[in-house]
């Protein structure tokens, strides 16, 4: 009973590491592209694109999921699109009315979450074949890896750019760091597009790397395993040949006593 | 009233200065996965040219009615049903009367309804320039068309590197993605070179 419960749990929970990691949206299947972008030009943009597609990915994940059985396959991508702008509307009017400062901040990205291809390609991919539970998960890895790669990208640009660390405001909160010196030295470029191209690409390379080393070992483990069934095989072989081997000395033997009892009842 | 910068804006500005793809991050999902070879950038460019140009009247129209109406907050989910209905329009209609430029623009066409760039260029030509109430219809025609070609412009430009570089050797964590969007960001940088242009 415990054991598969925890099976259960390892499931889902491979569902949310999937998005997060295996195939993290932005740097593994290199979708949503122009968010990533556009919007990443501070840690707190970064995060808040993240979090708003988040929200409308699980919304959208769950609805589809549950009206999977009810639309039409021939209009299940308009069907689609609907439902998606659906929720980037109410999204559009409550971030307006309750974080104003990050409304103006994603400007016209925000609307444009409707043509997010992770979105619609997880409905068609995941939620429209799937339970409402793991589309909702499904939503939420994707949505957190897709998060965690804006946040970082953010970050790595507005600490070279301008010199700070996660600057932003809610309200009349402010936070964030300067650090000393640092923002009369920063480079500007990382903050203007062909920063946000530069560090995607060079993050996305380094991710390569990674991942590449990690299949590399990956695959030396499965061989070695491969090499040690192999071995096992050809022992196993071994042992049966030597088997057969004594069998037939035995045969053999039983067989020459037998001609020996016969030669002496002839000779008697 | 909409002055003559305003025309230069939404005319050269578009190709050059507000590039889409360099300068404002819109339409990059098929920048860079459709420009591996310079047939078919062209023919993506031009389908997006195509259907921005004719999607940012119908989306003109469509806004006037939503103002006369008060229900202006269905902006989003009233232009993305347009574009798809337009899209698929634009293929049917194509098929049928003009099968040359059909085939031509071929795979292209239903791509782009989740281009953002269409979508981007219908909003943006009502929030942006500064003119209350957006563009007039025959300024956001001109823009839209001239954003296409600044598309246009970038994706053949891209396509172009591409095919040379298949021949180099690139380090092997940067093939692929990684080198193209290093491109791009060199390309980008000469991009935003043109921002004095316009003063």
């Amino acid at each position: 009973m415990s054991n598969s419960k925890n099976n259960v749990w390892q499931q889902k929970g491979k569902i949310i590491s999937n998005g997060l990691l295996t195939s993290n949206p932005t740097f593994r299947l290199v979708l949503g592209m122009c968010p990533t972008l556009a919007v990443t030009t501070s840690a707190f943009s970064g995060l808040g694109m993240g979090l708003a597609a988040t929200v409308v990915l699980v919304c959208s994940n769950a609805l589809v999921s549950l009206l999977r059985k009810v639309i039409p396959d021939k209009v299940r991508i308009p069907a689609f699109v609907l439902i998606i702008a659906t929720f980037v509307s109410l999204l559009q009017m409550l971030l307006q009315k309750f974080i104003p400062t990050l409304y103006s901040m994603l400007g016209v990205y925000l609307p444009l979450i409707v043509v997010n291809c992770i979105i619609l390609a997880r409905a068609e991919a995941f939620a429209s074949v799937n339970k409402v539970s793991d589309s909702i998960l499904d939503g939420l890895g994707m949505g957190l890896g897709f998060t965690l790669a804006l946040t970082l990208l953010g970050f790595i640009r507005e600490f070279i750019g301008s010199g700070t660390i996660f600057m932003g405001s809610i309200g009349a909160t402010e936070f964030g760091l300067t650090l000393g010196k640092l923002p009369e030295y920063s480079m500007s470029l990382f903050v203007l597009p062909a920063g946000g191209f530069l560090t995607l690409g060079l993050v996305m390379a380094a991710f390569n790397a990674i991942y590449s080393a990690a299949e590399k070992k990956k695959k030396e483990k499965m061989e070695a395993i491969a090499a040690q069934i192999e071995e096992a095989k050809k022992e196993a072989e071994d042992f049966a040949k030597l088997d057969a081997e004594l069998a037939a000395a035995n045969e053999a033997q039983v067989n020459t006593e037998e001609n020996k009892a016969e030669n002496e009842e002839v000779a008697k | 009233m909409i002055t003559s910068a305003t025309w230069l804006a939404v005319t050269v500005g578009a190709i050059l200065v507000n590039n889409y793809v360099l300068c404002q991050f819109l339409g990059i999902c098929p920048f860079l996965g459709v420009s591996k070879k310079v047939d078919t950038a062209l023919g993506m460019g031009l389908a997006v040219t195509f259907v921005m140009g004719i999607a940012s009247v119908f989306t003109w129209l469509v806004q006037k009615l939503l103002v006369a109406l008060g229900i202006e907050y269905l902006q989003t989910i009233a232009f993305i049903l347009v574009i798809a209905a337009l899209v698929q329009l634009i293929e049917m209609t194509l098929k049928k009367f003009m099968p040359s430029l059909y085939s031509a623009l071929g795979v292209y066409l239903p791509l782009i309804t989740t281009n953002c760039a269409v979508l981007g260029v219908a909003i943006l030509n009502i929030q942006s320039f500064g003119v209350v109430g957006g563009l007039s219809l025959l300024a956001s025609f001109l823009n839209a068309v001239f954003s296409g070609l600044g598309f246009l412009l970038a994706i053949l430009l891209l396509a172009g590197i591409r095919e040379r570089m298949d021949v180099d050797a690139v380090p092997k964590p940067f093939k692929g993605f990684p080198i193209t969007l290093i491109t791009a960001s060199i390309m980008s940088m000469a991009f935003v070179a043109f921002g004095g242009l316009l003063g």
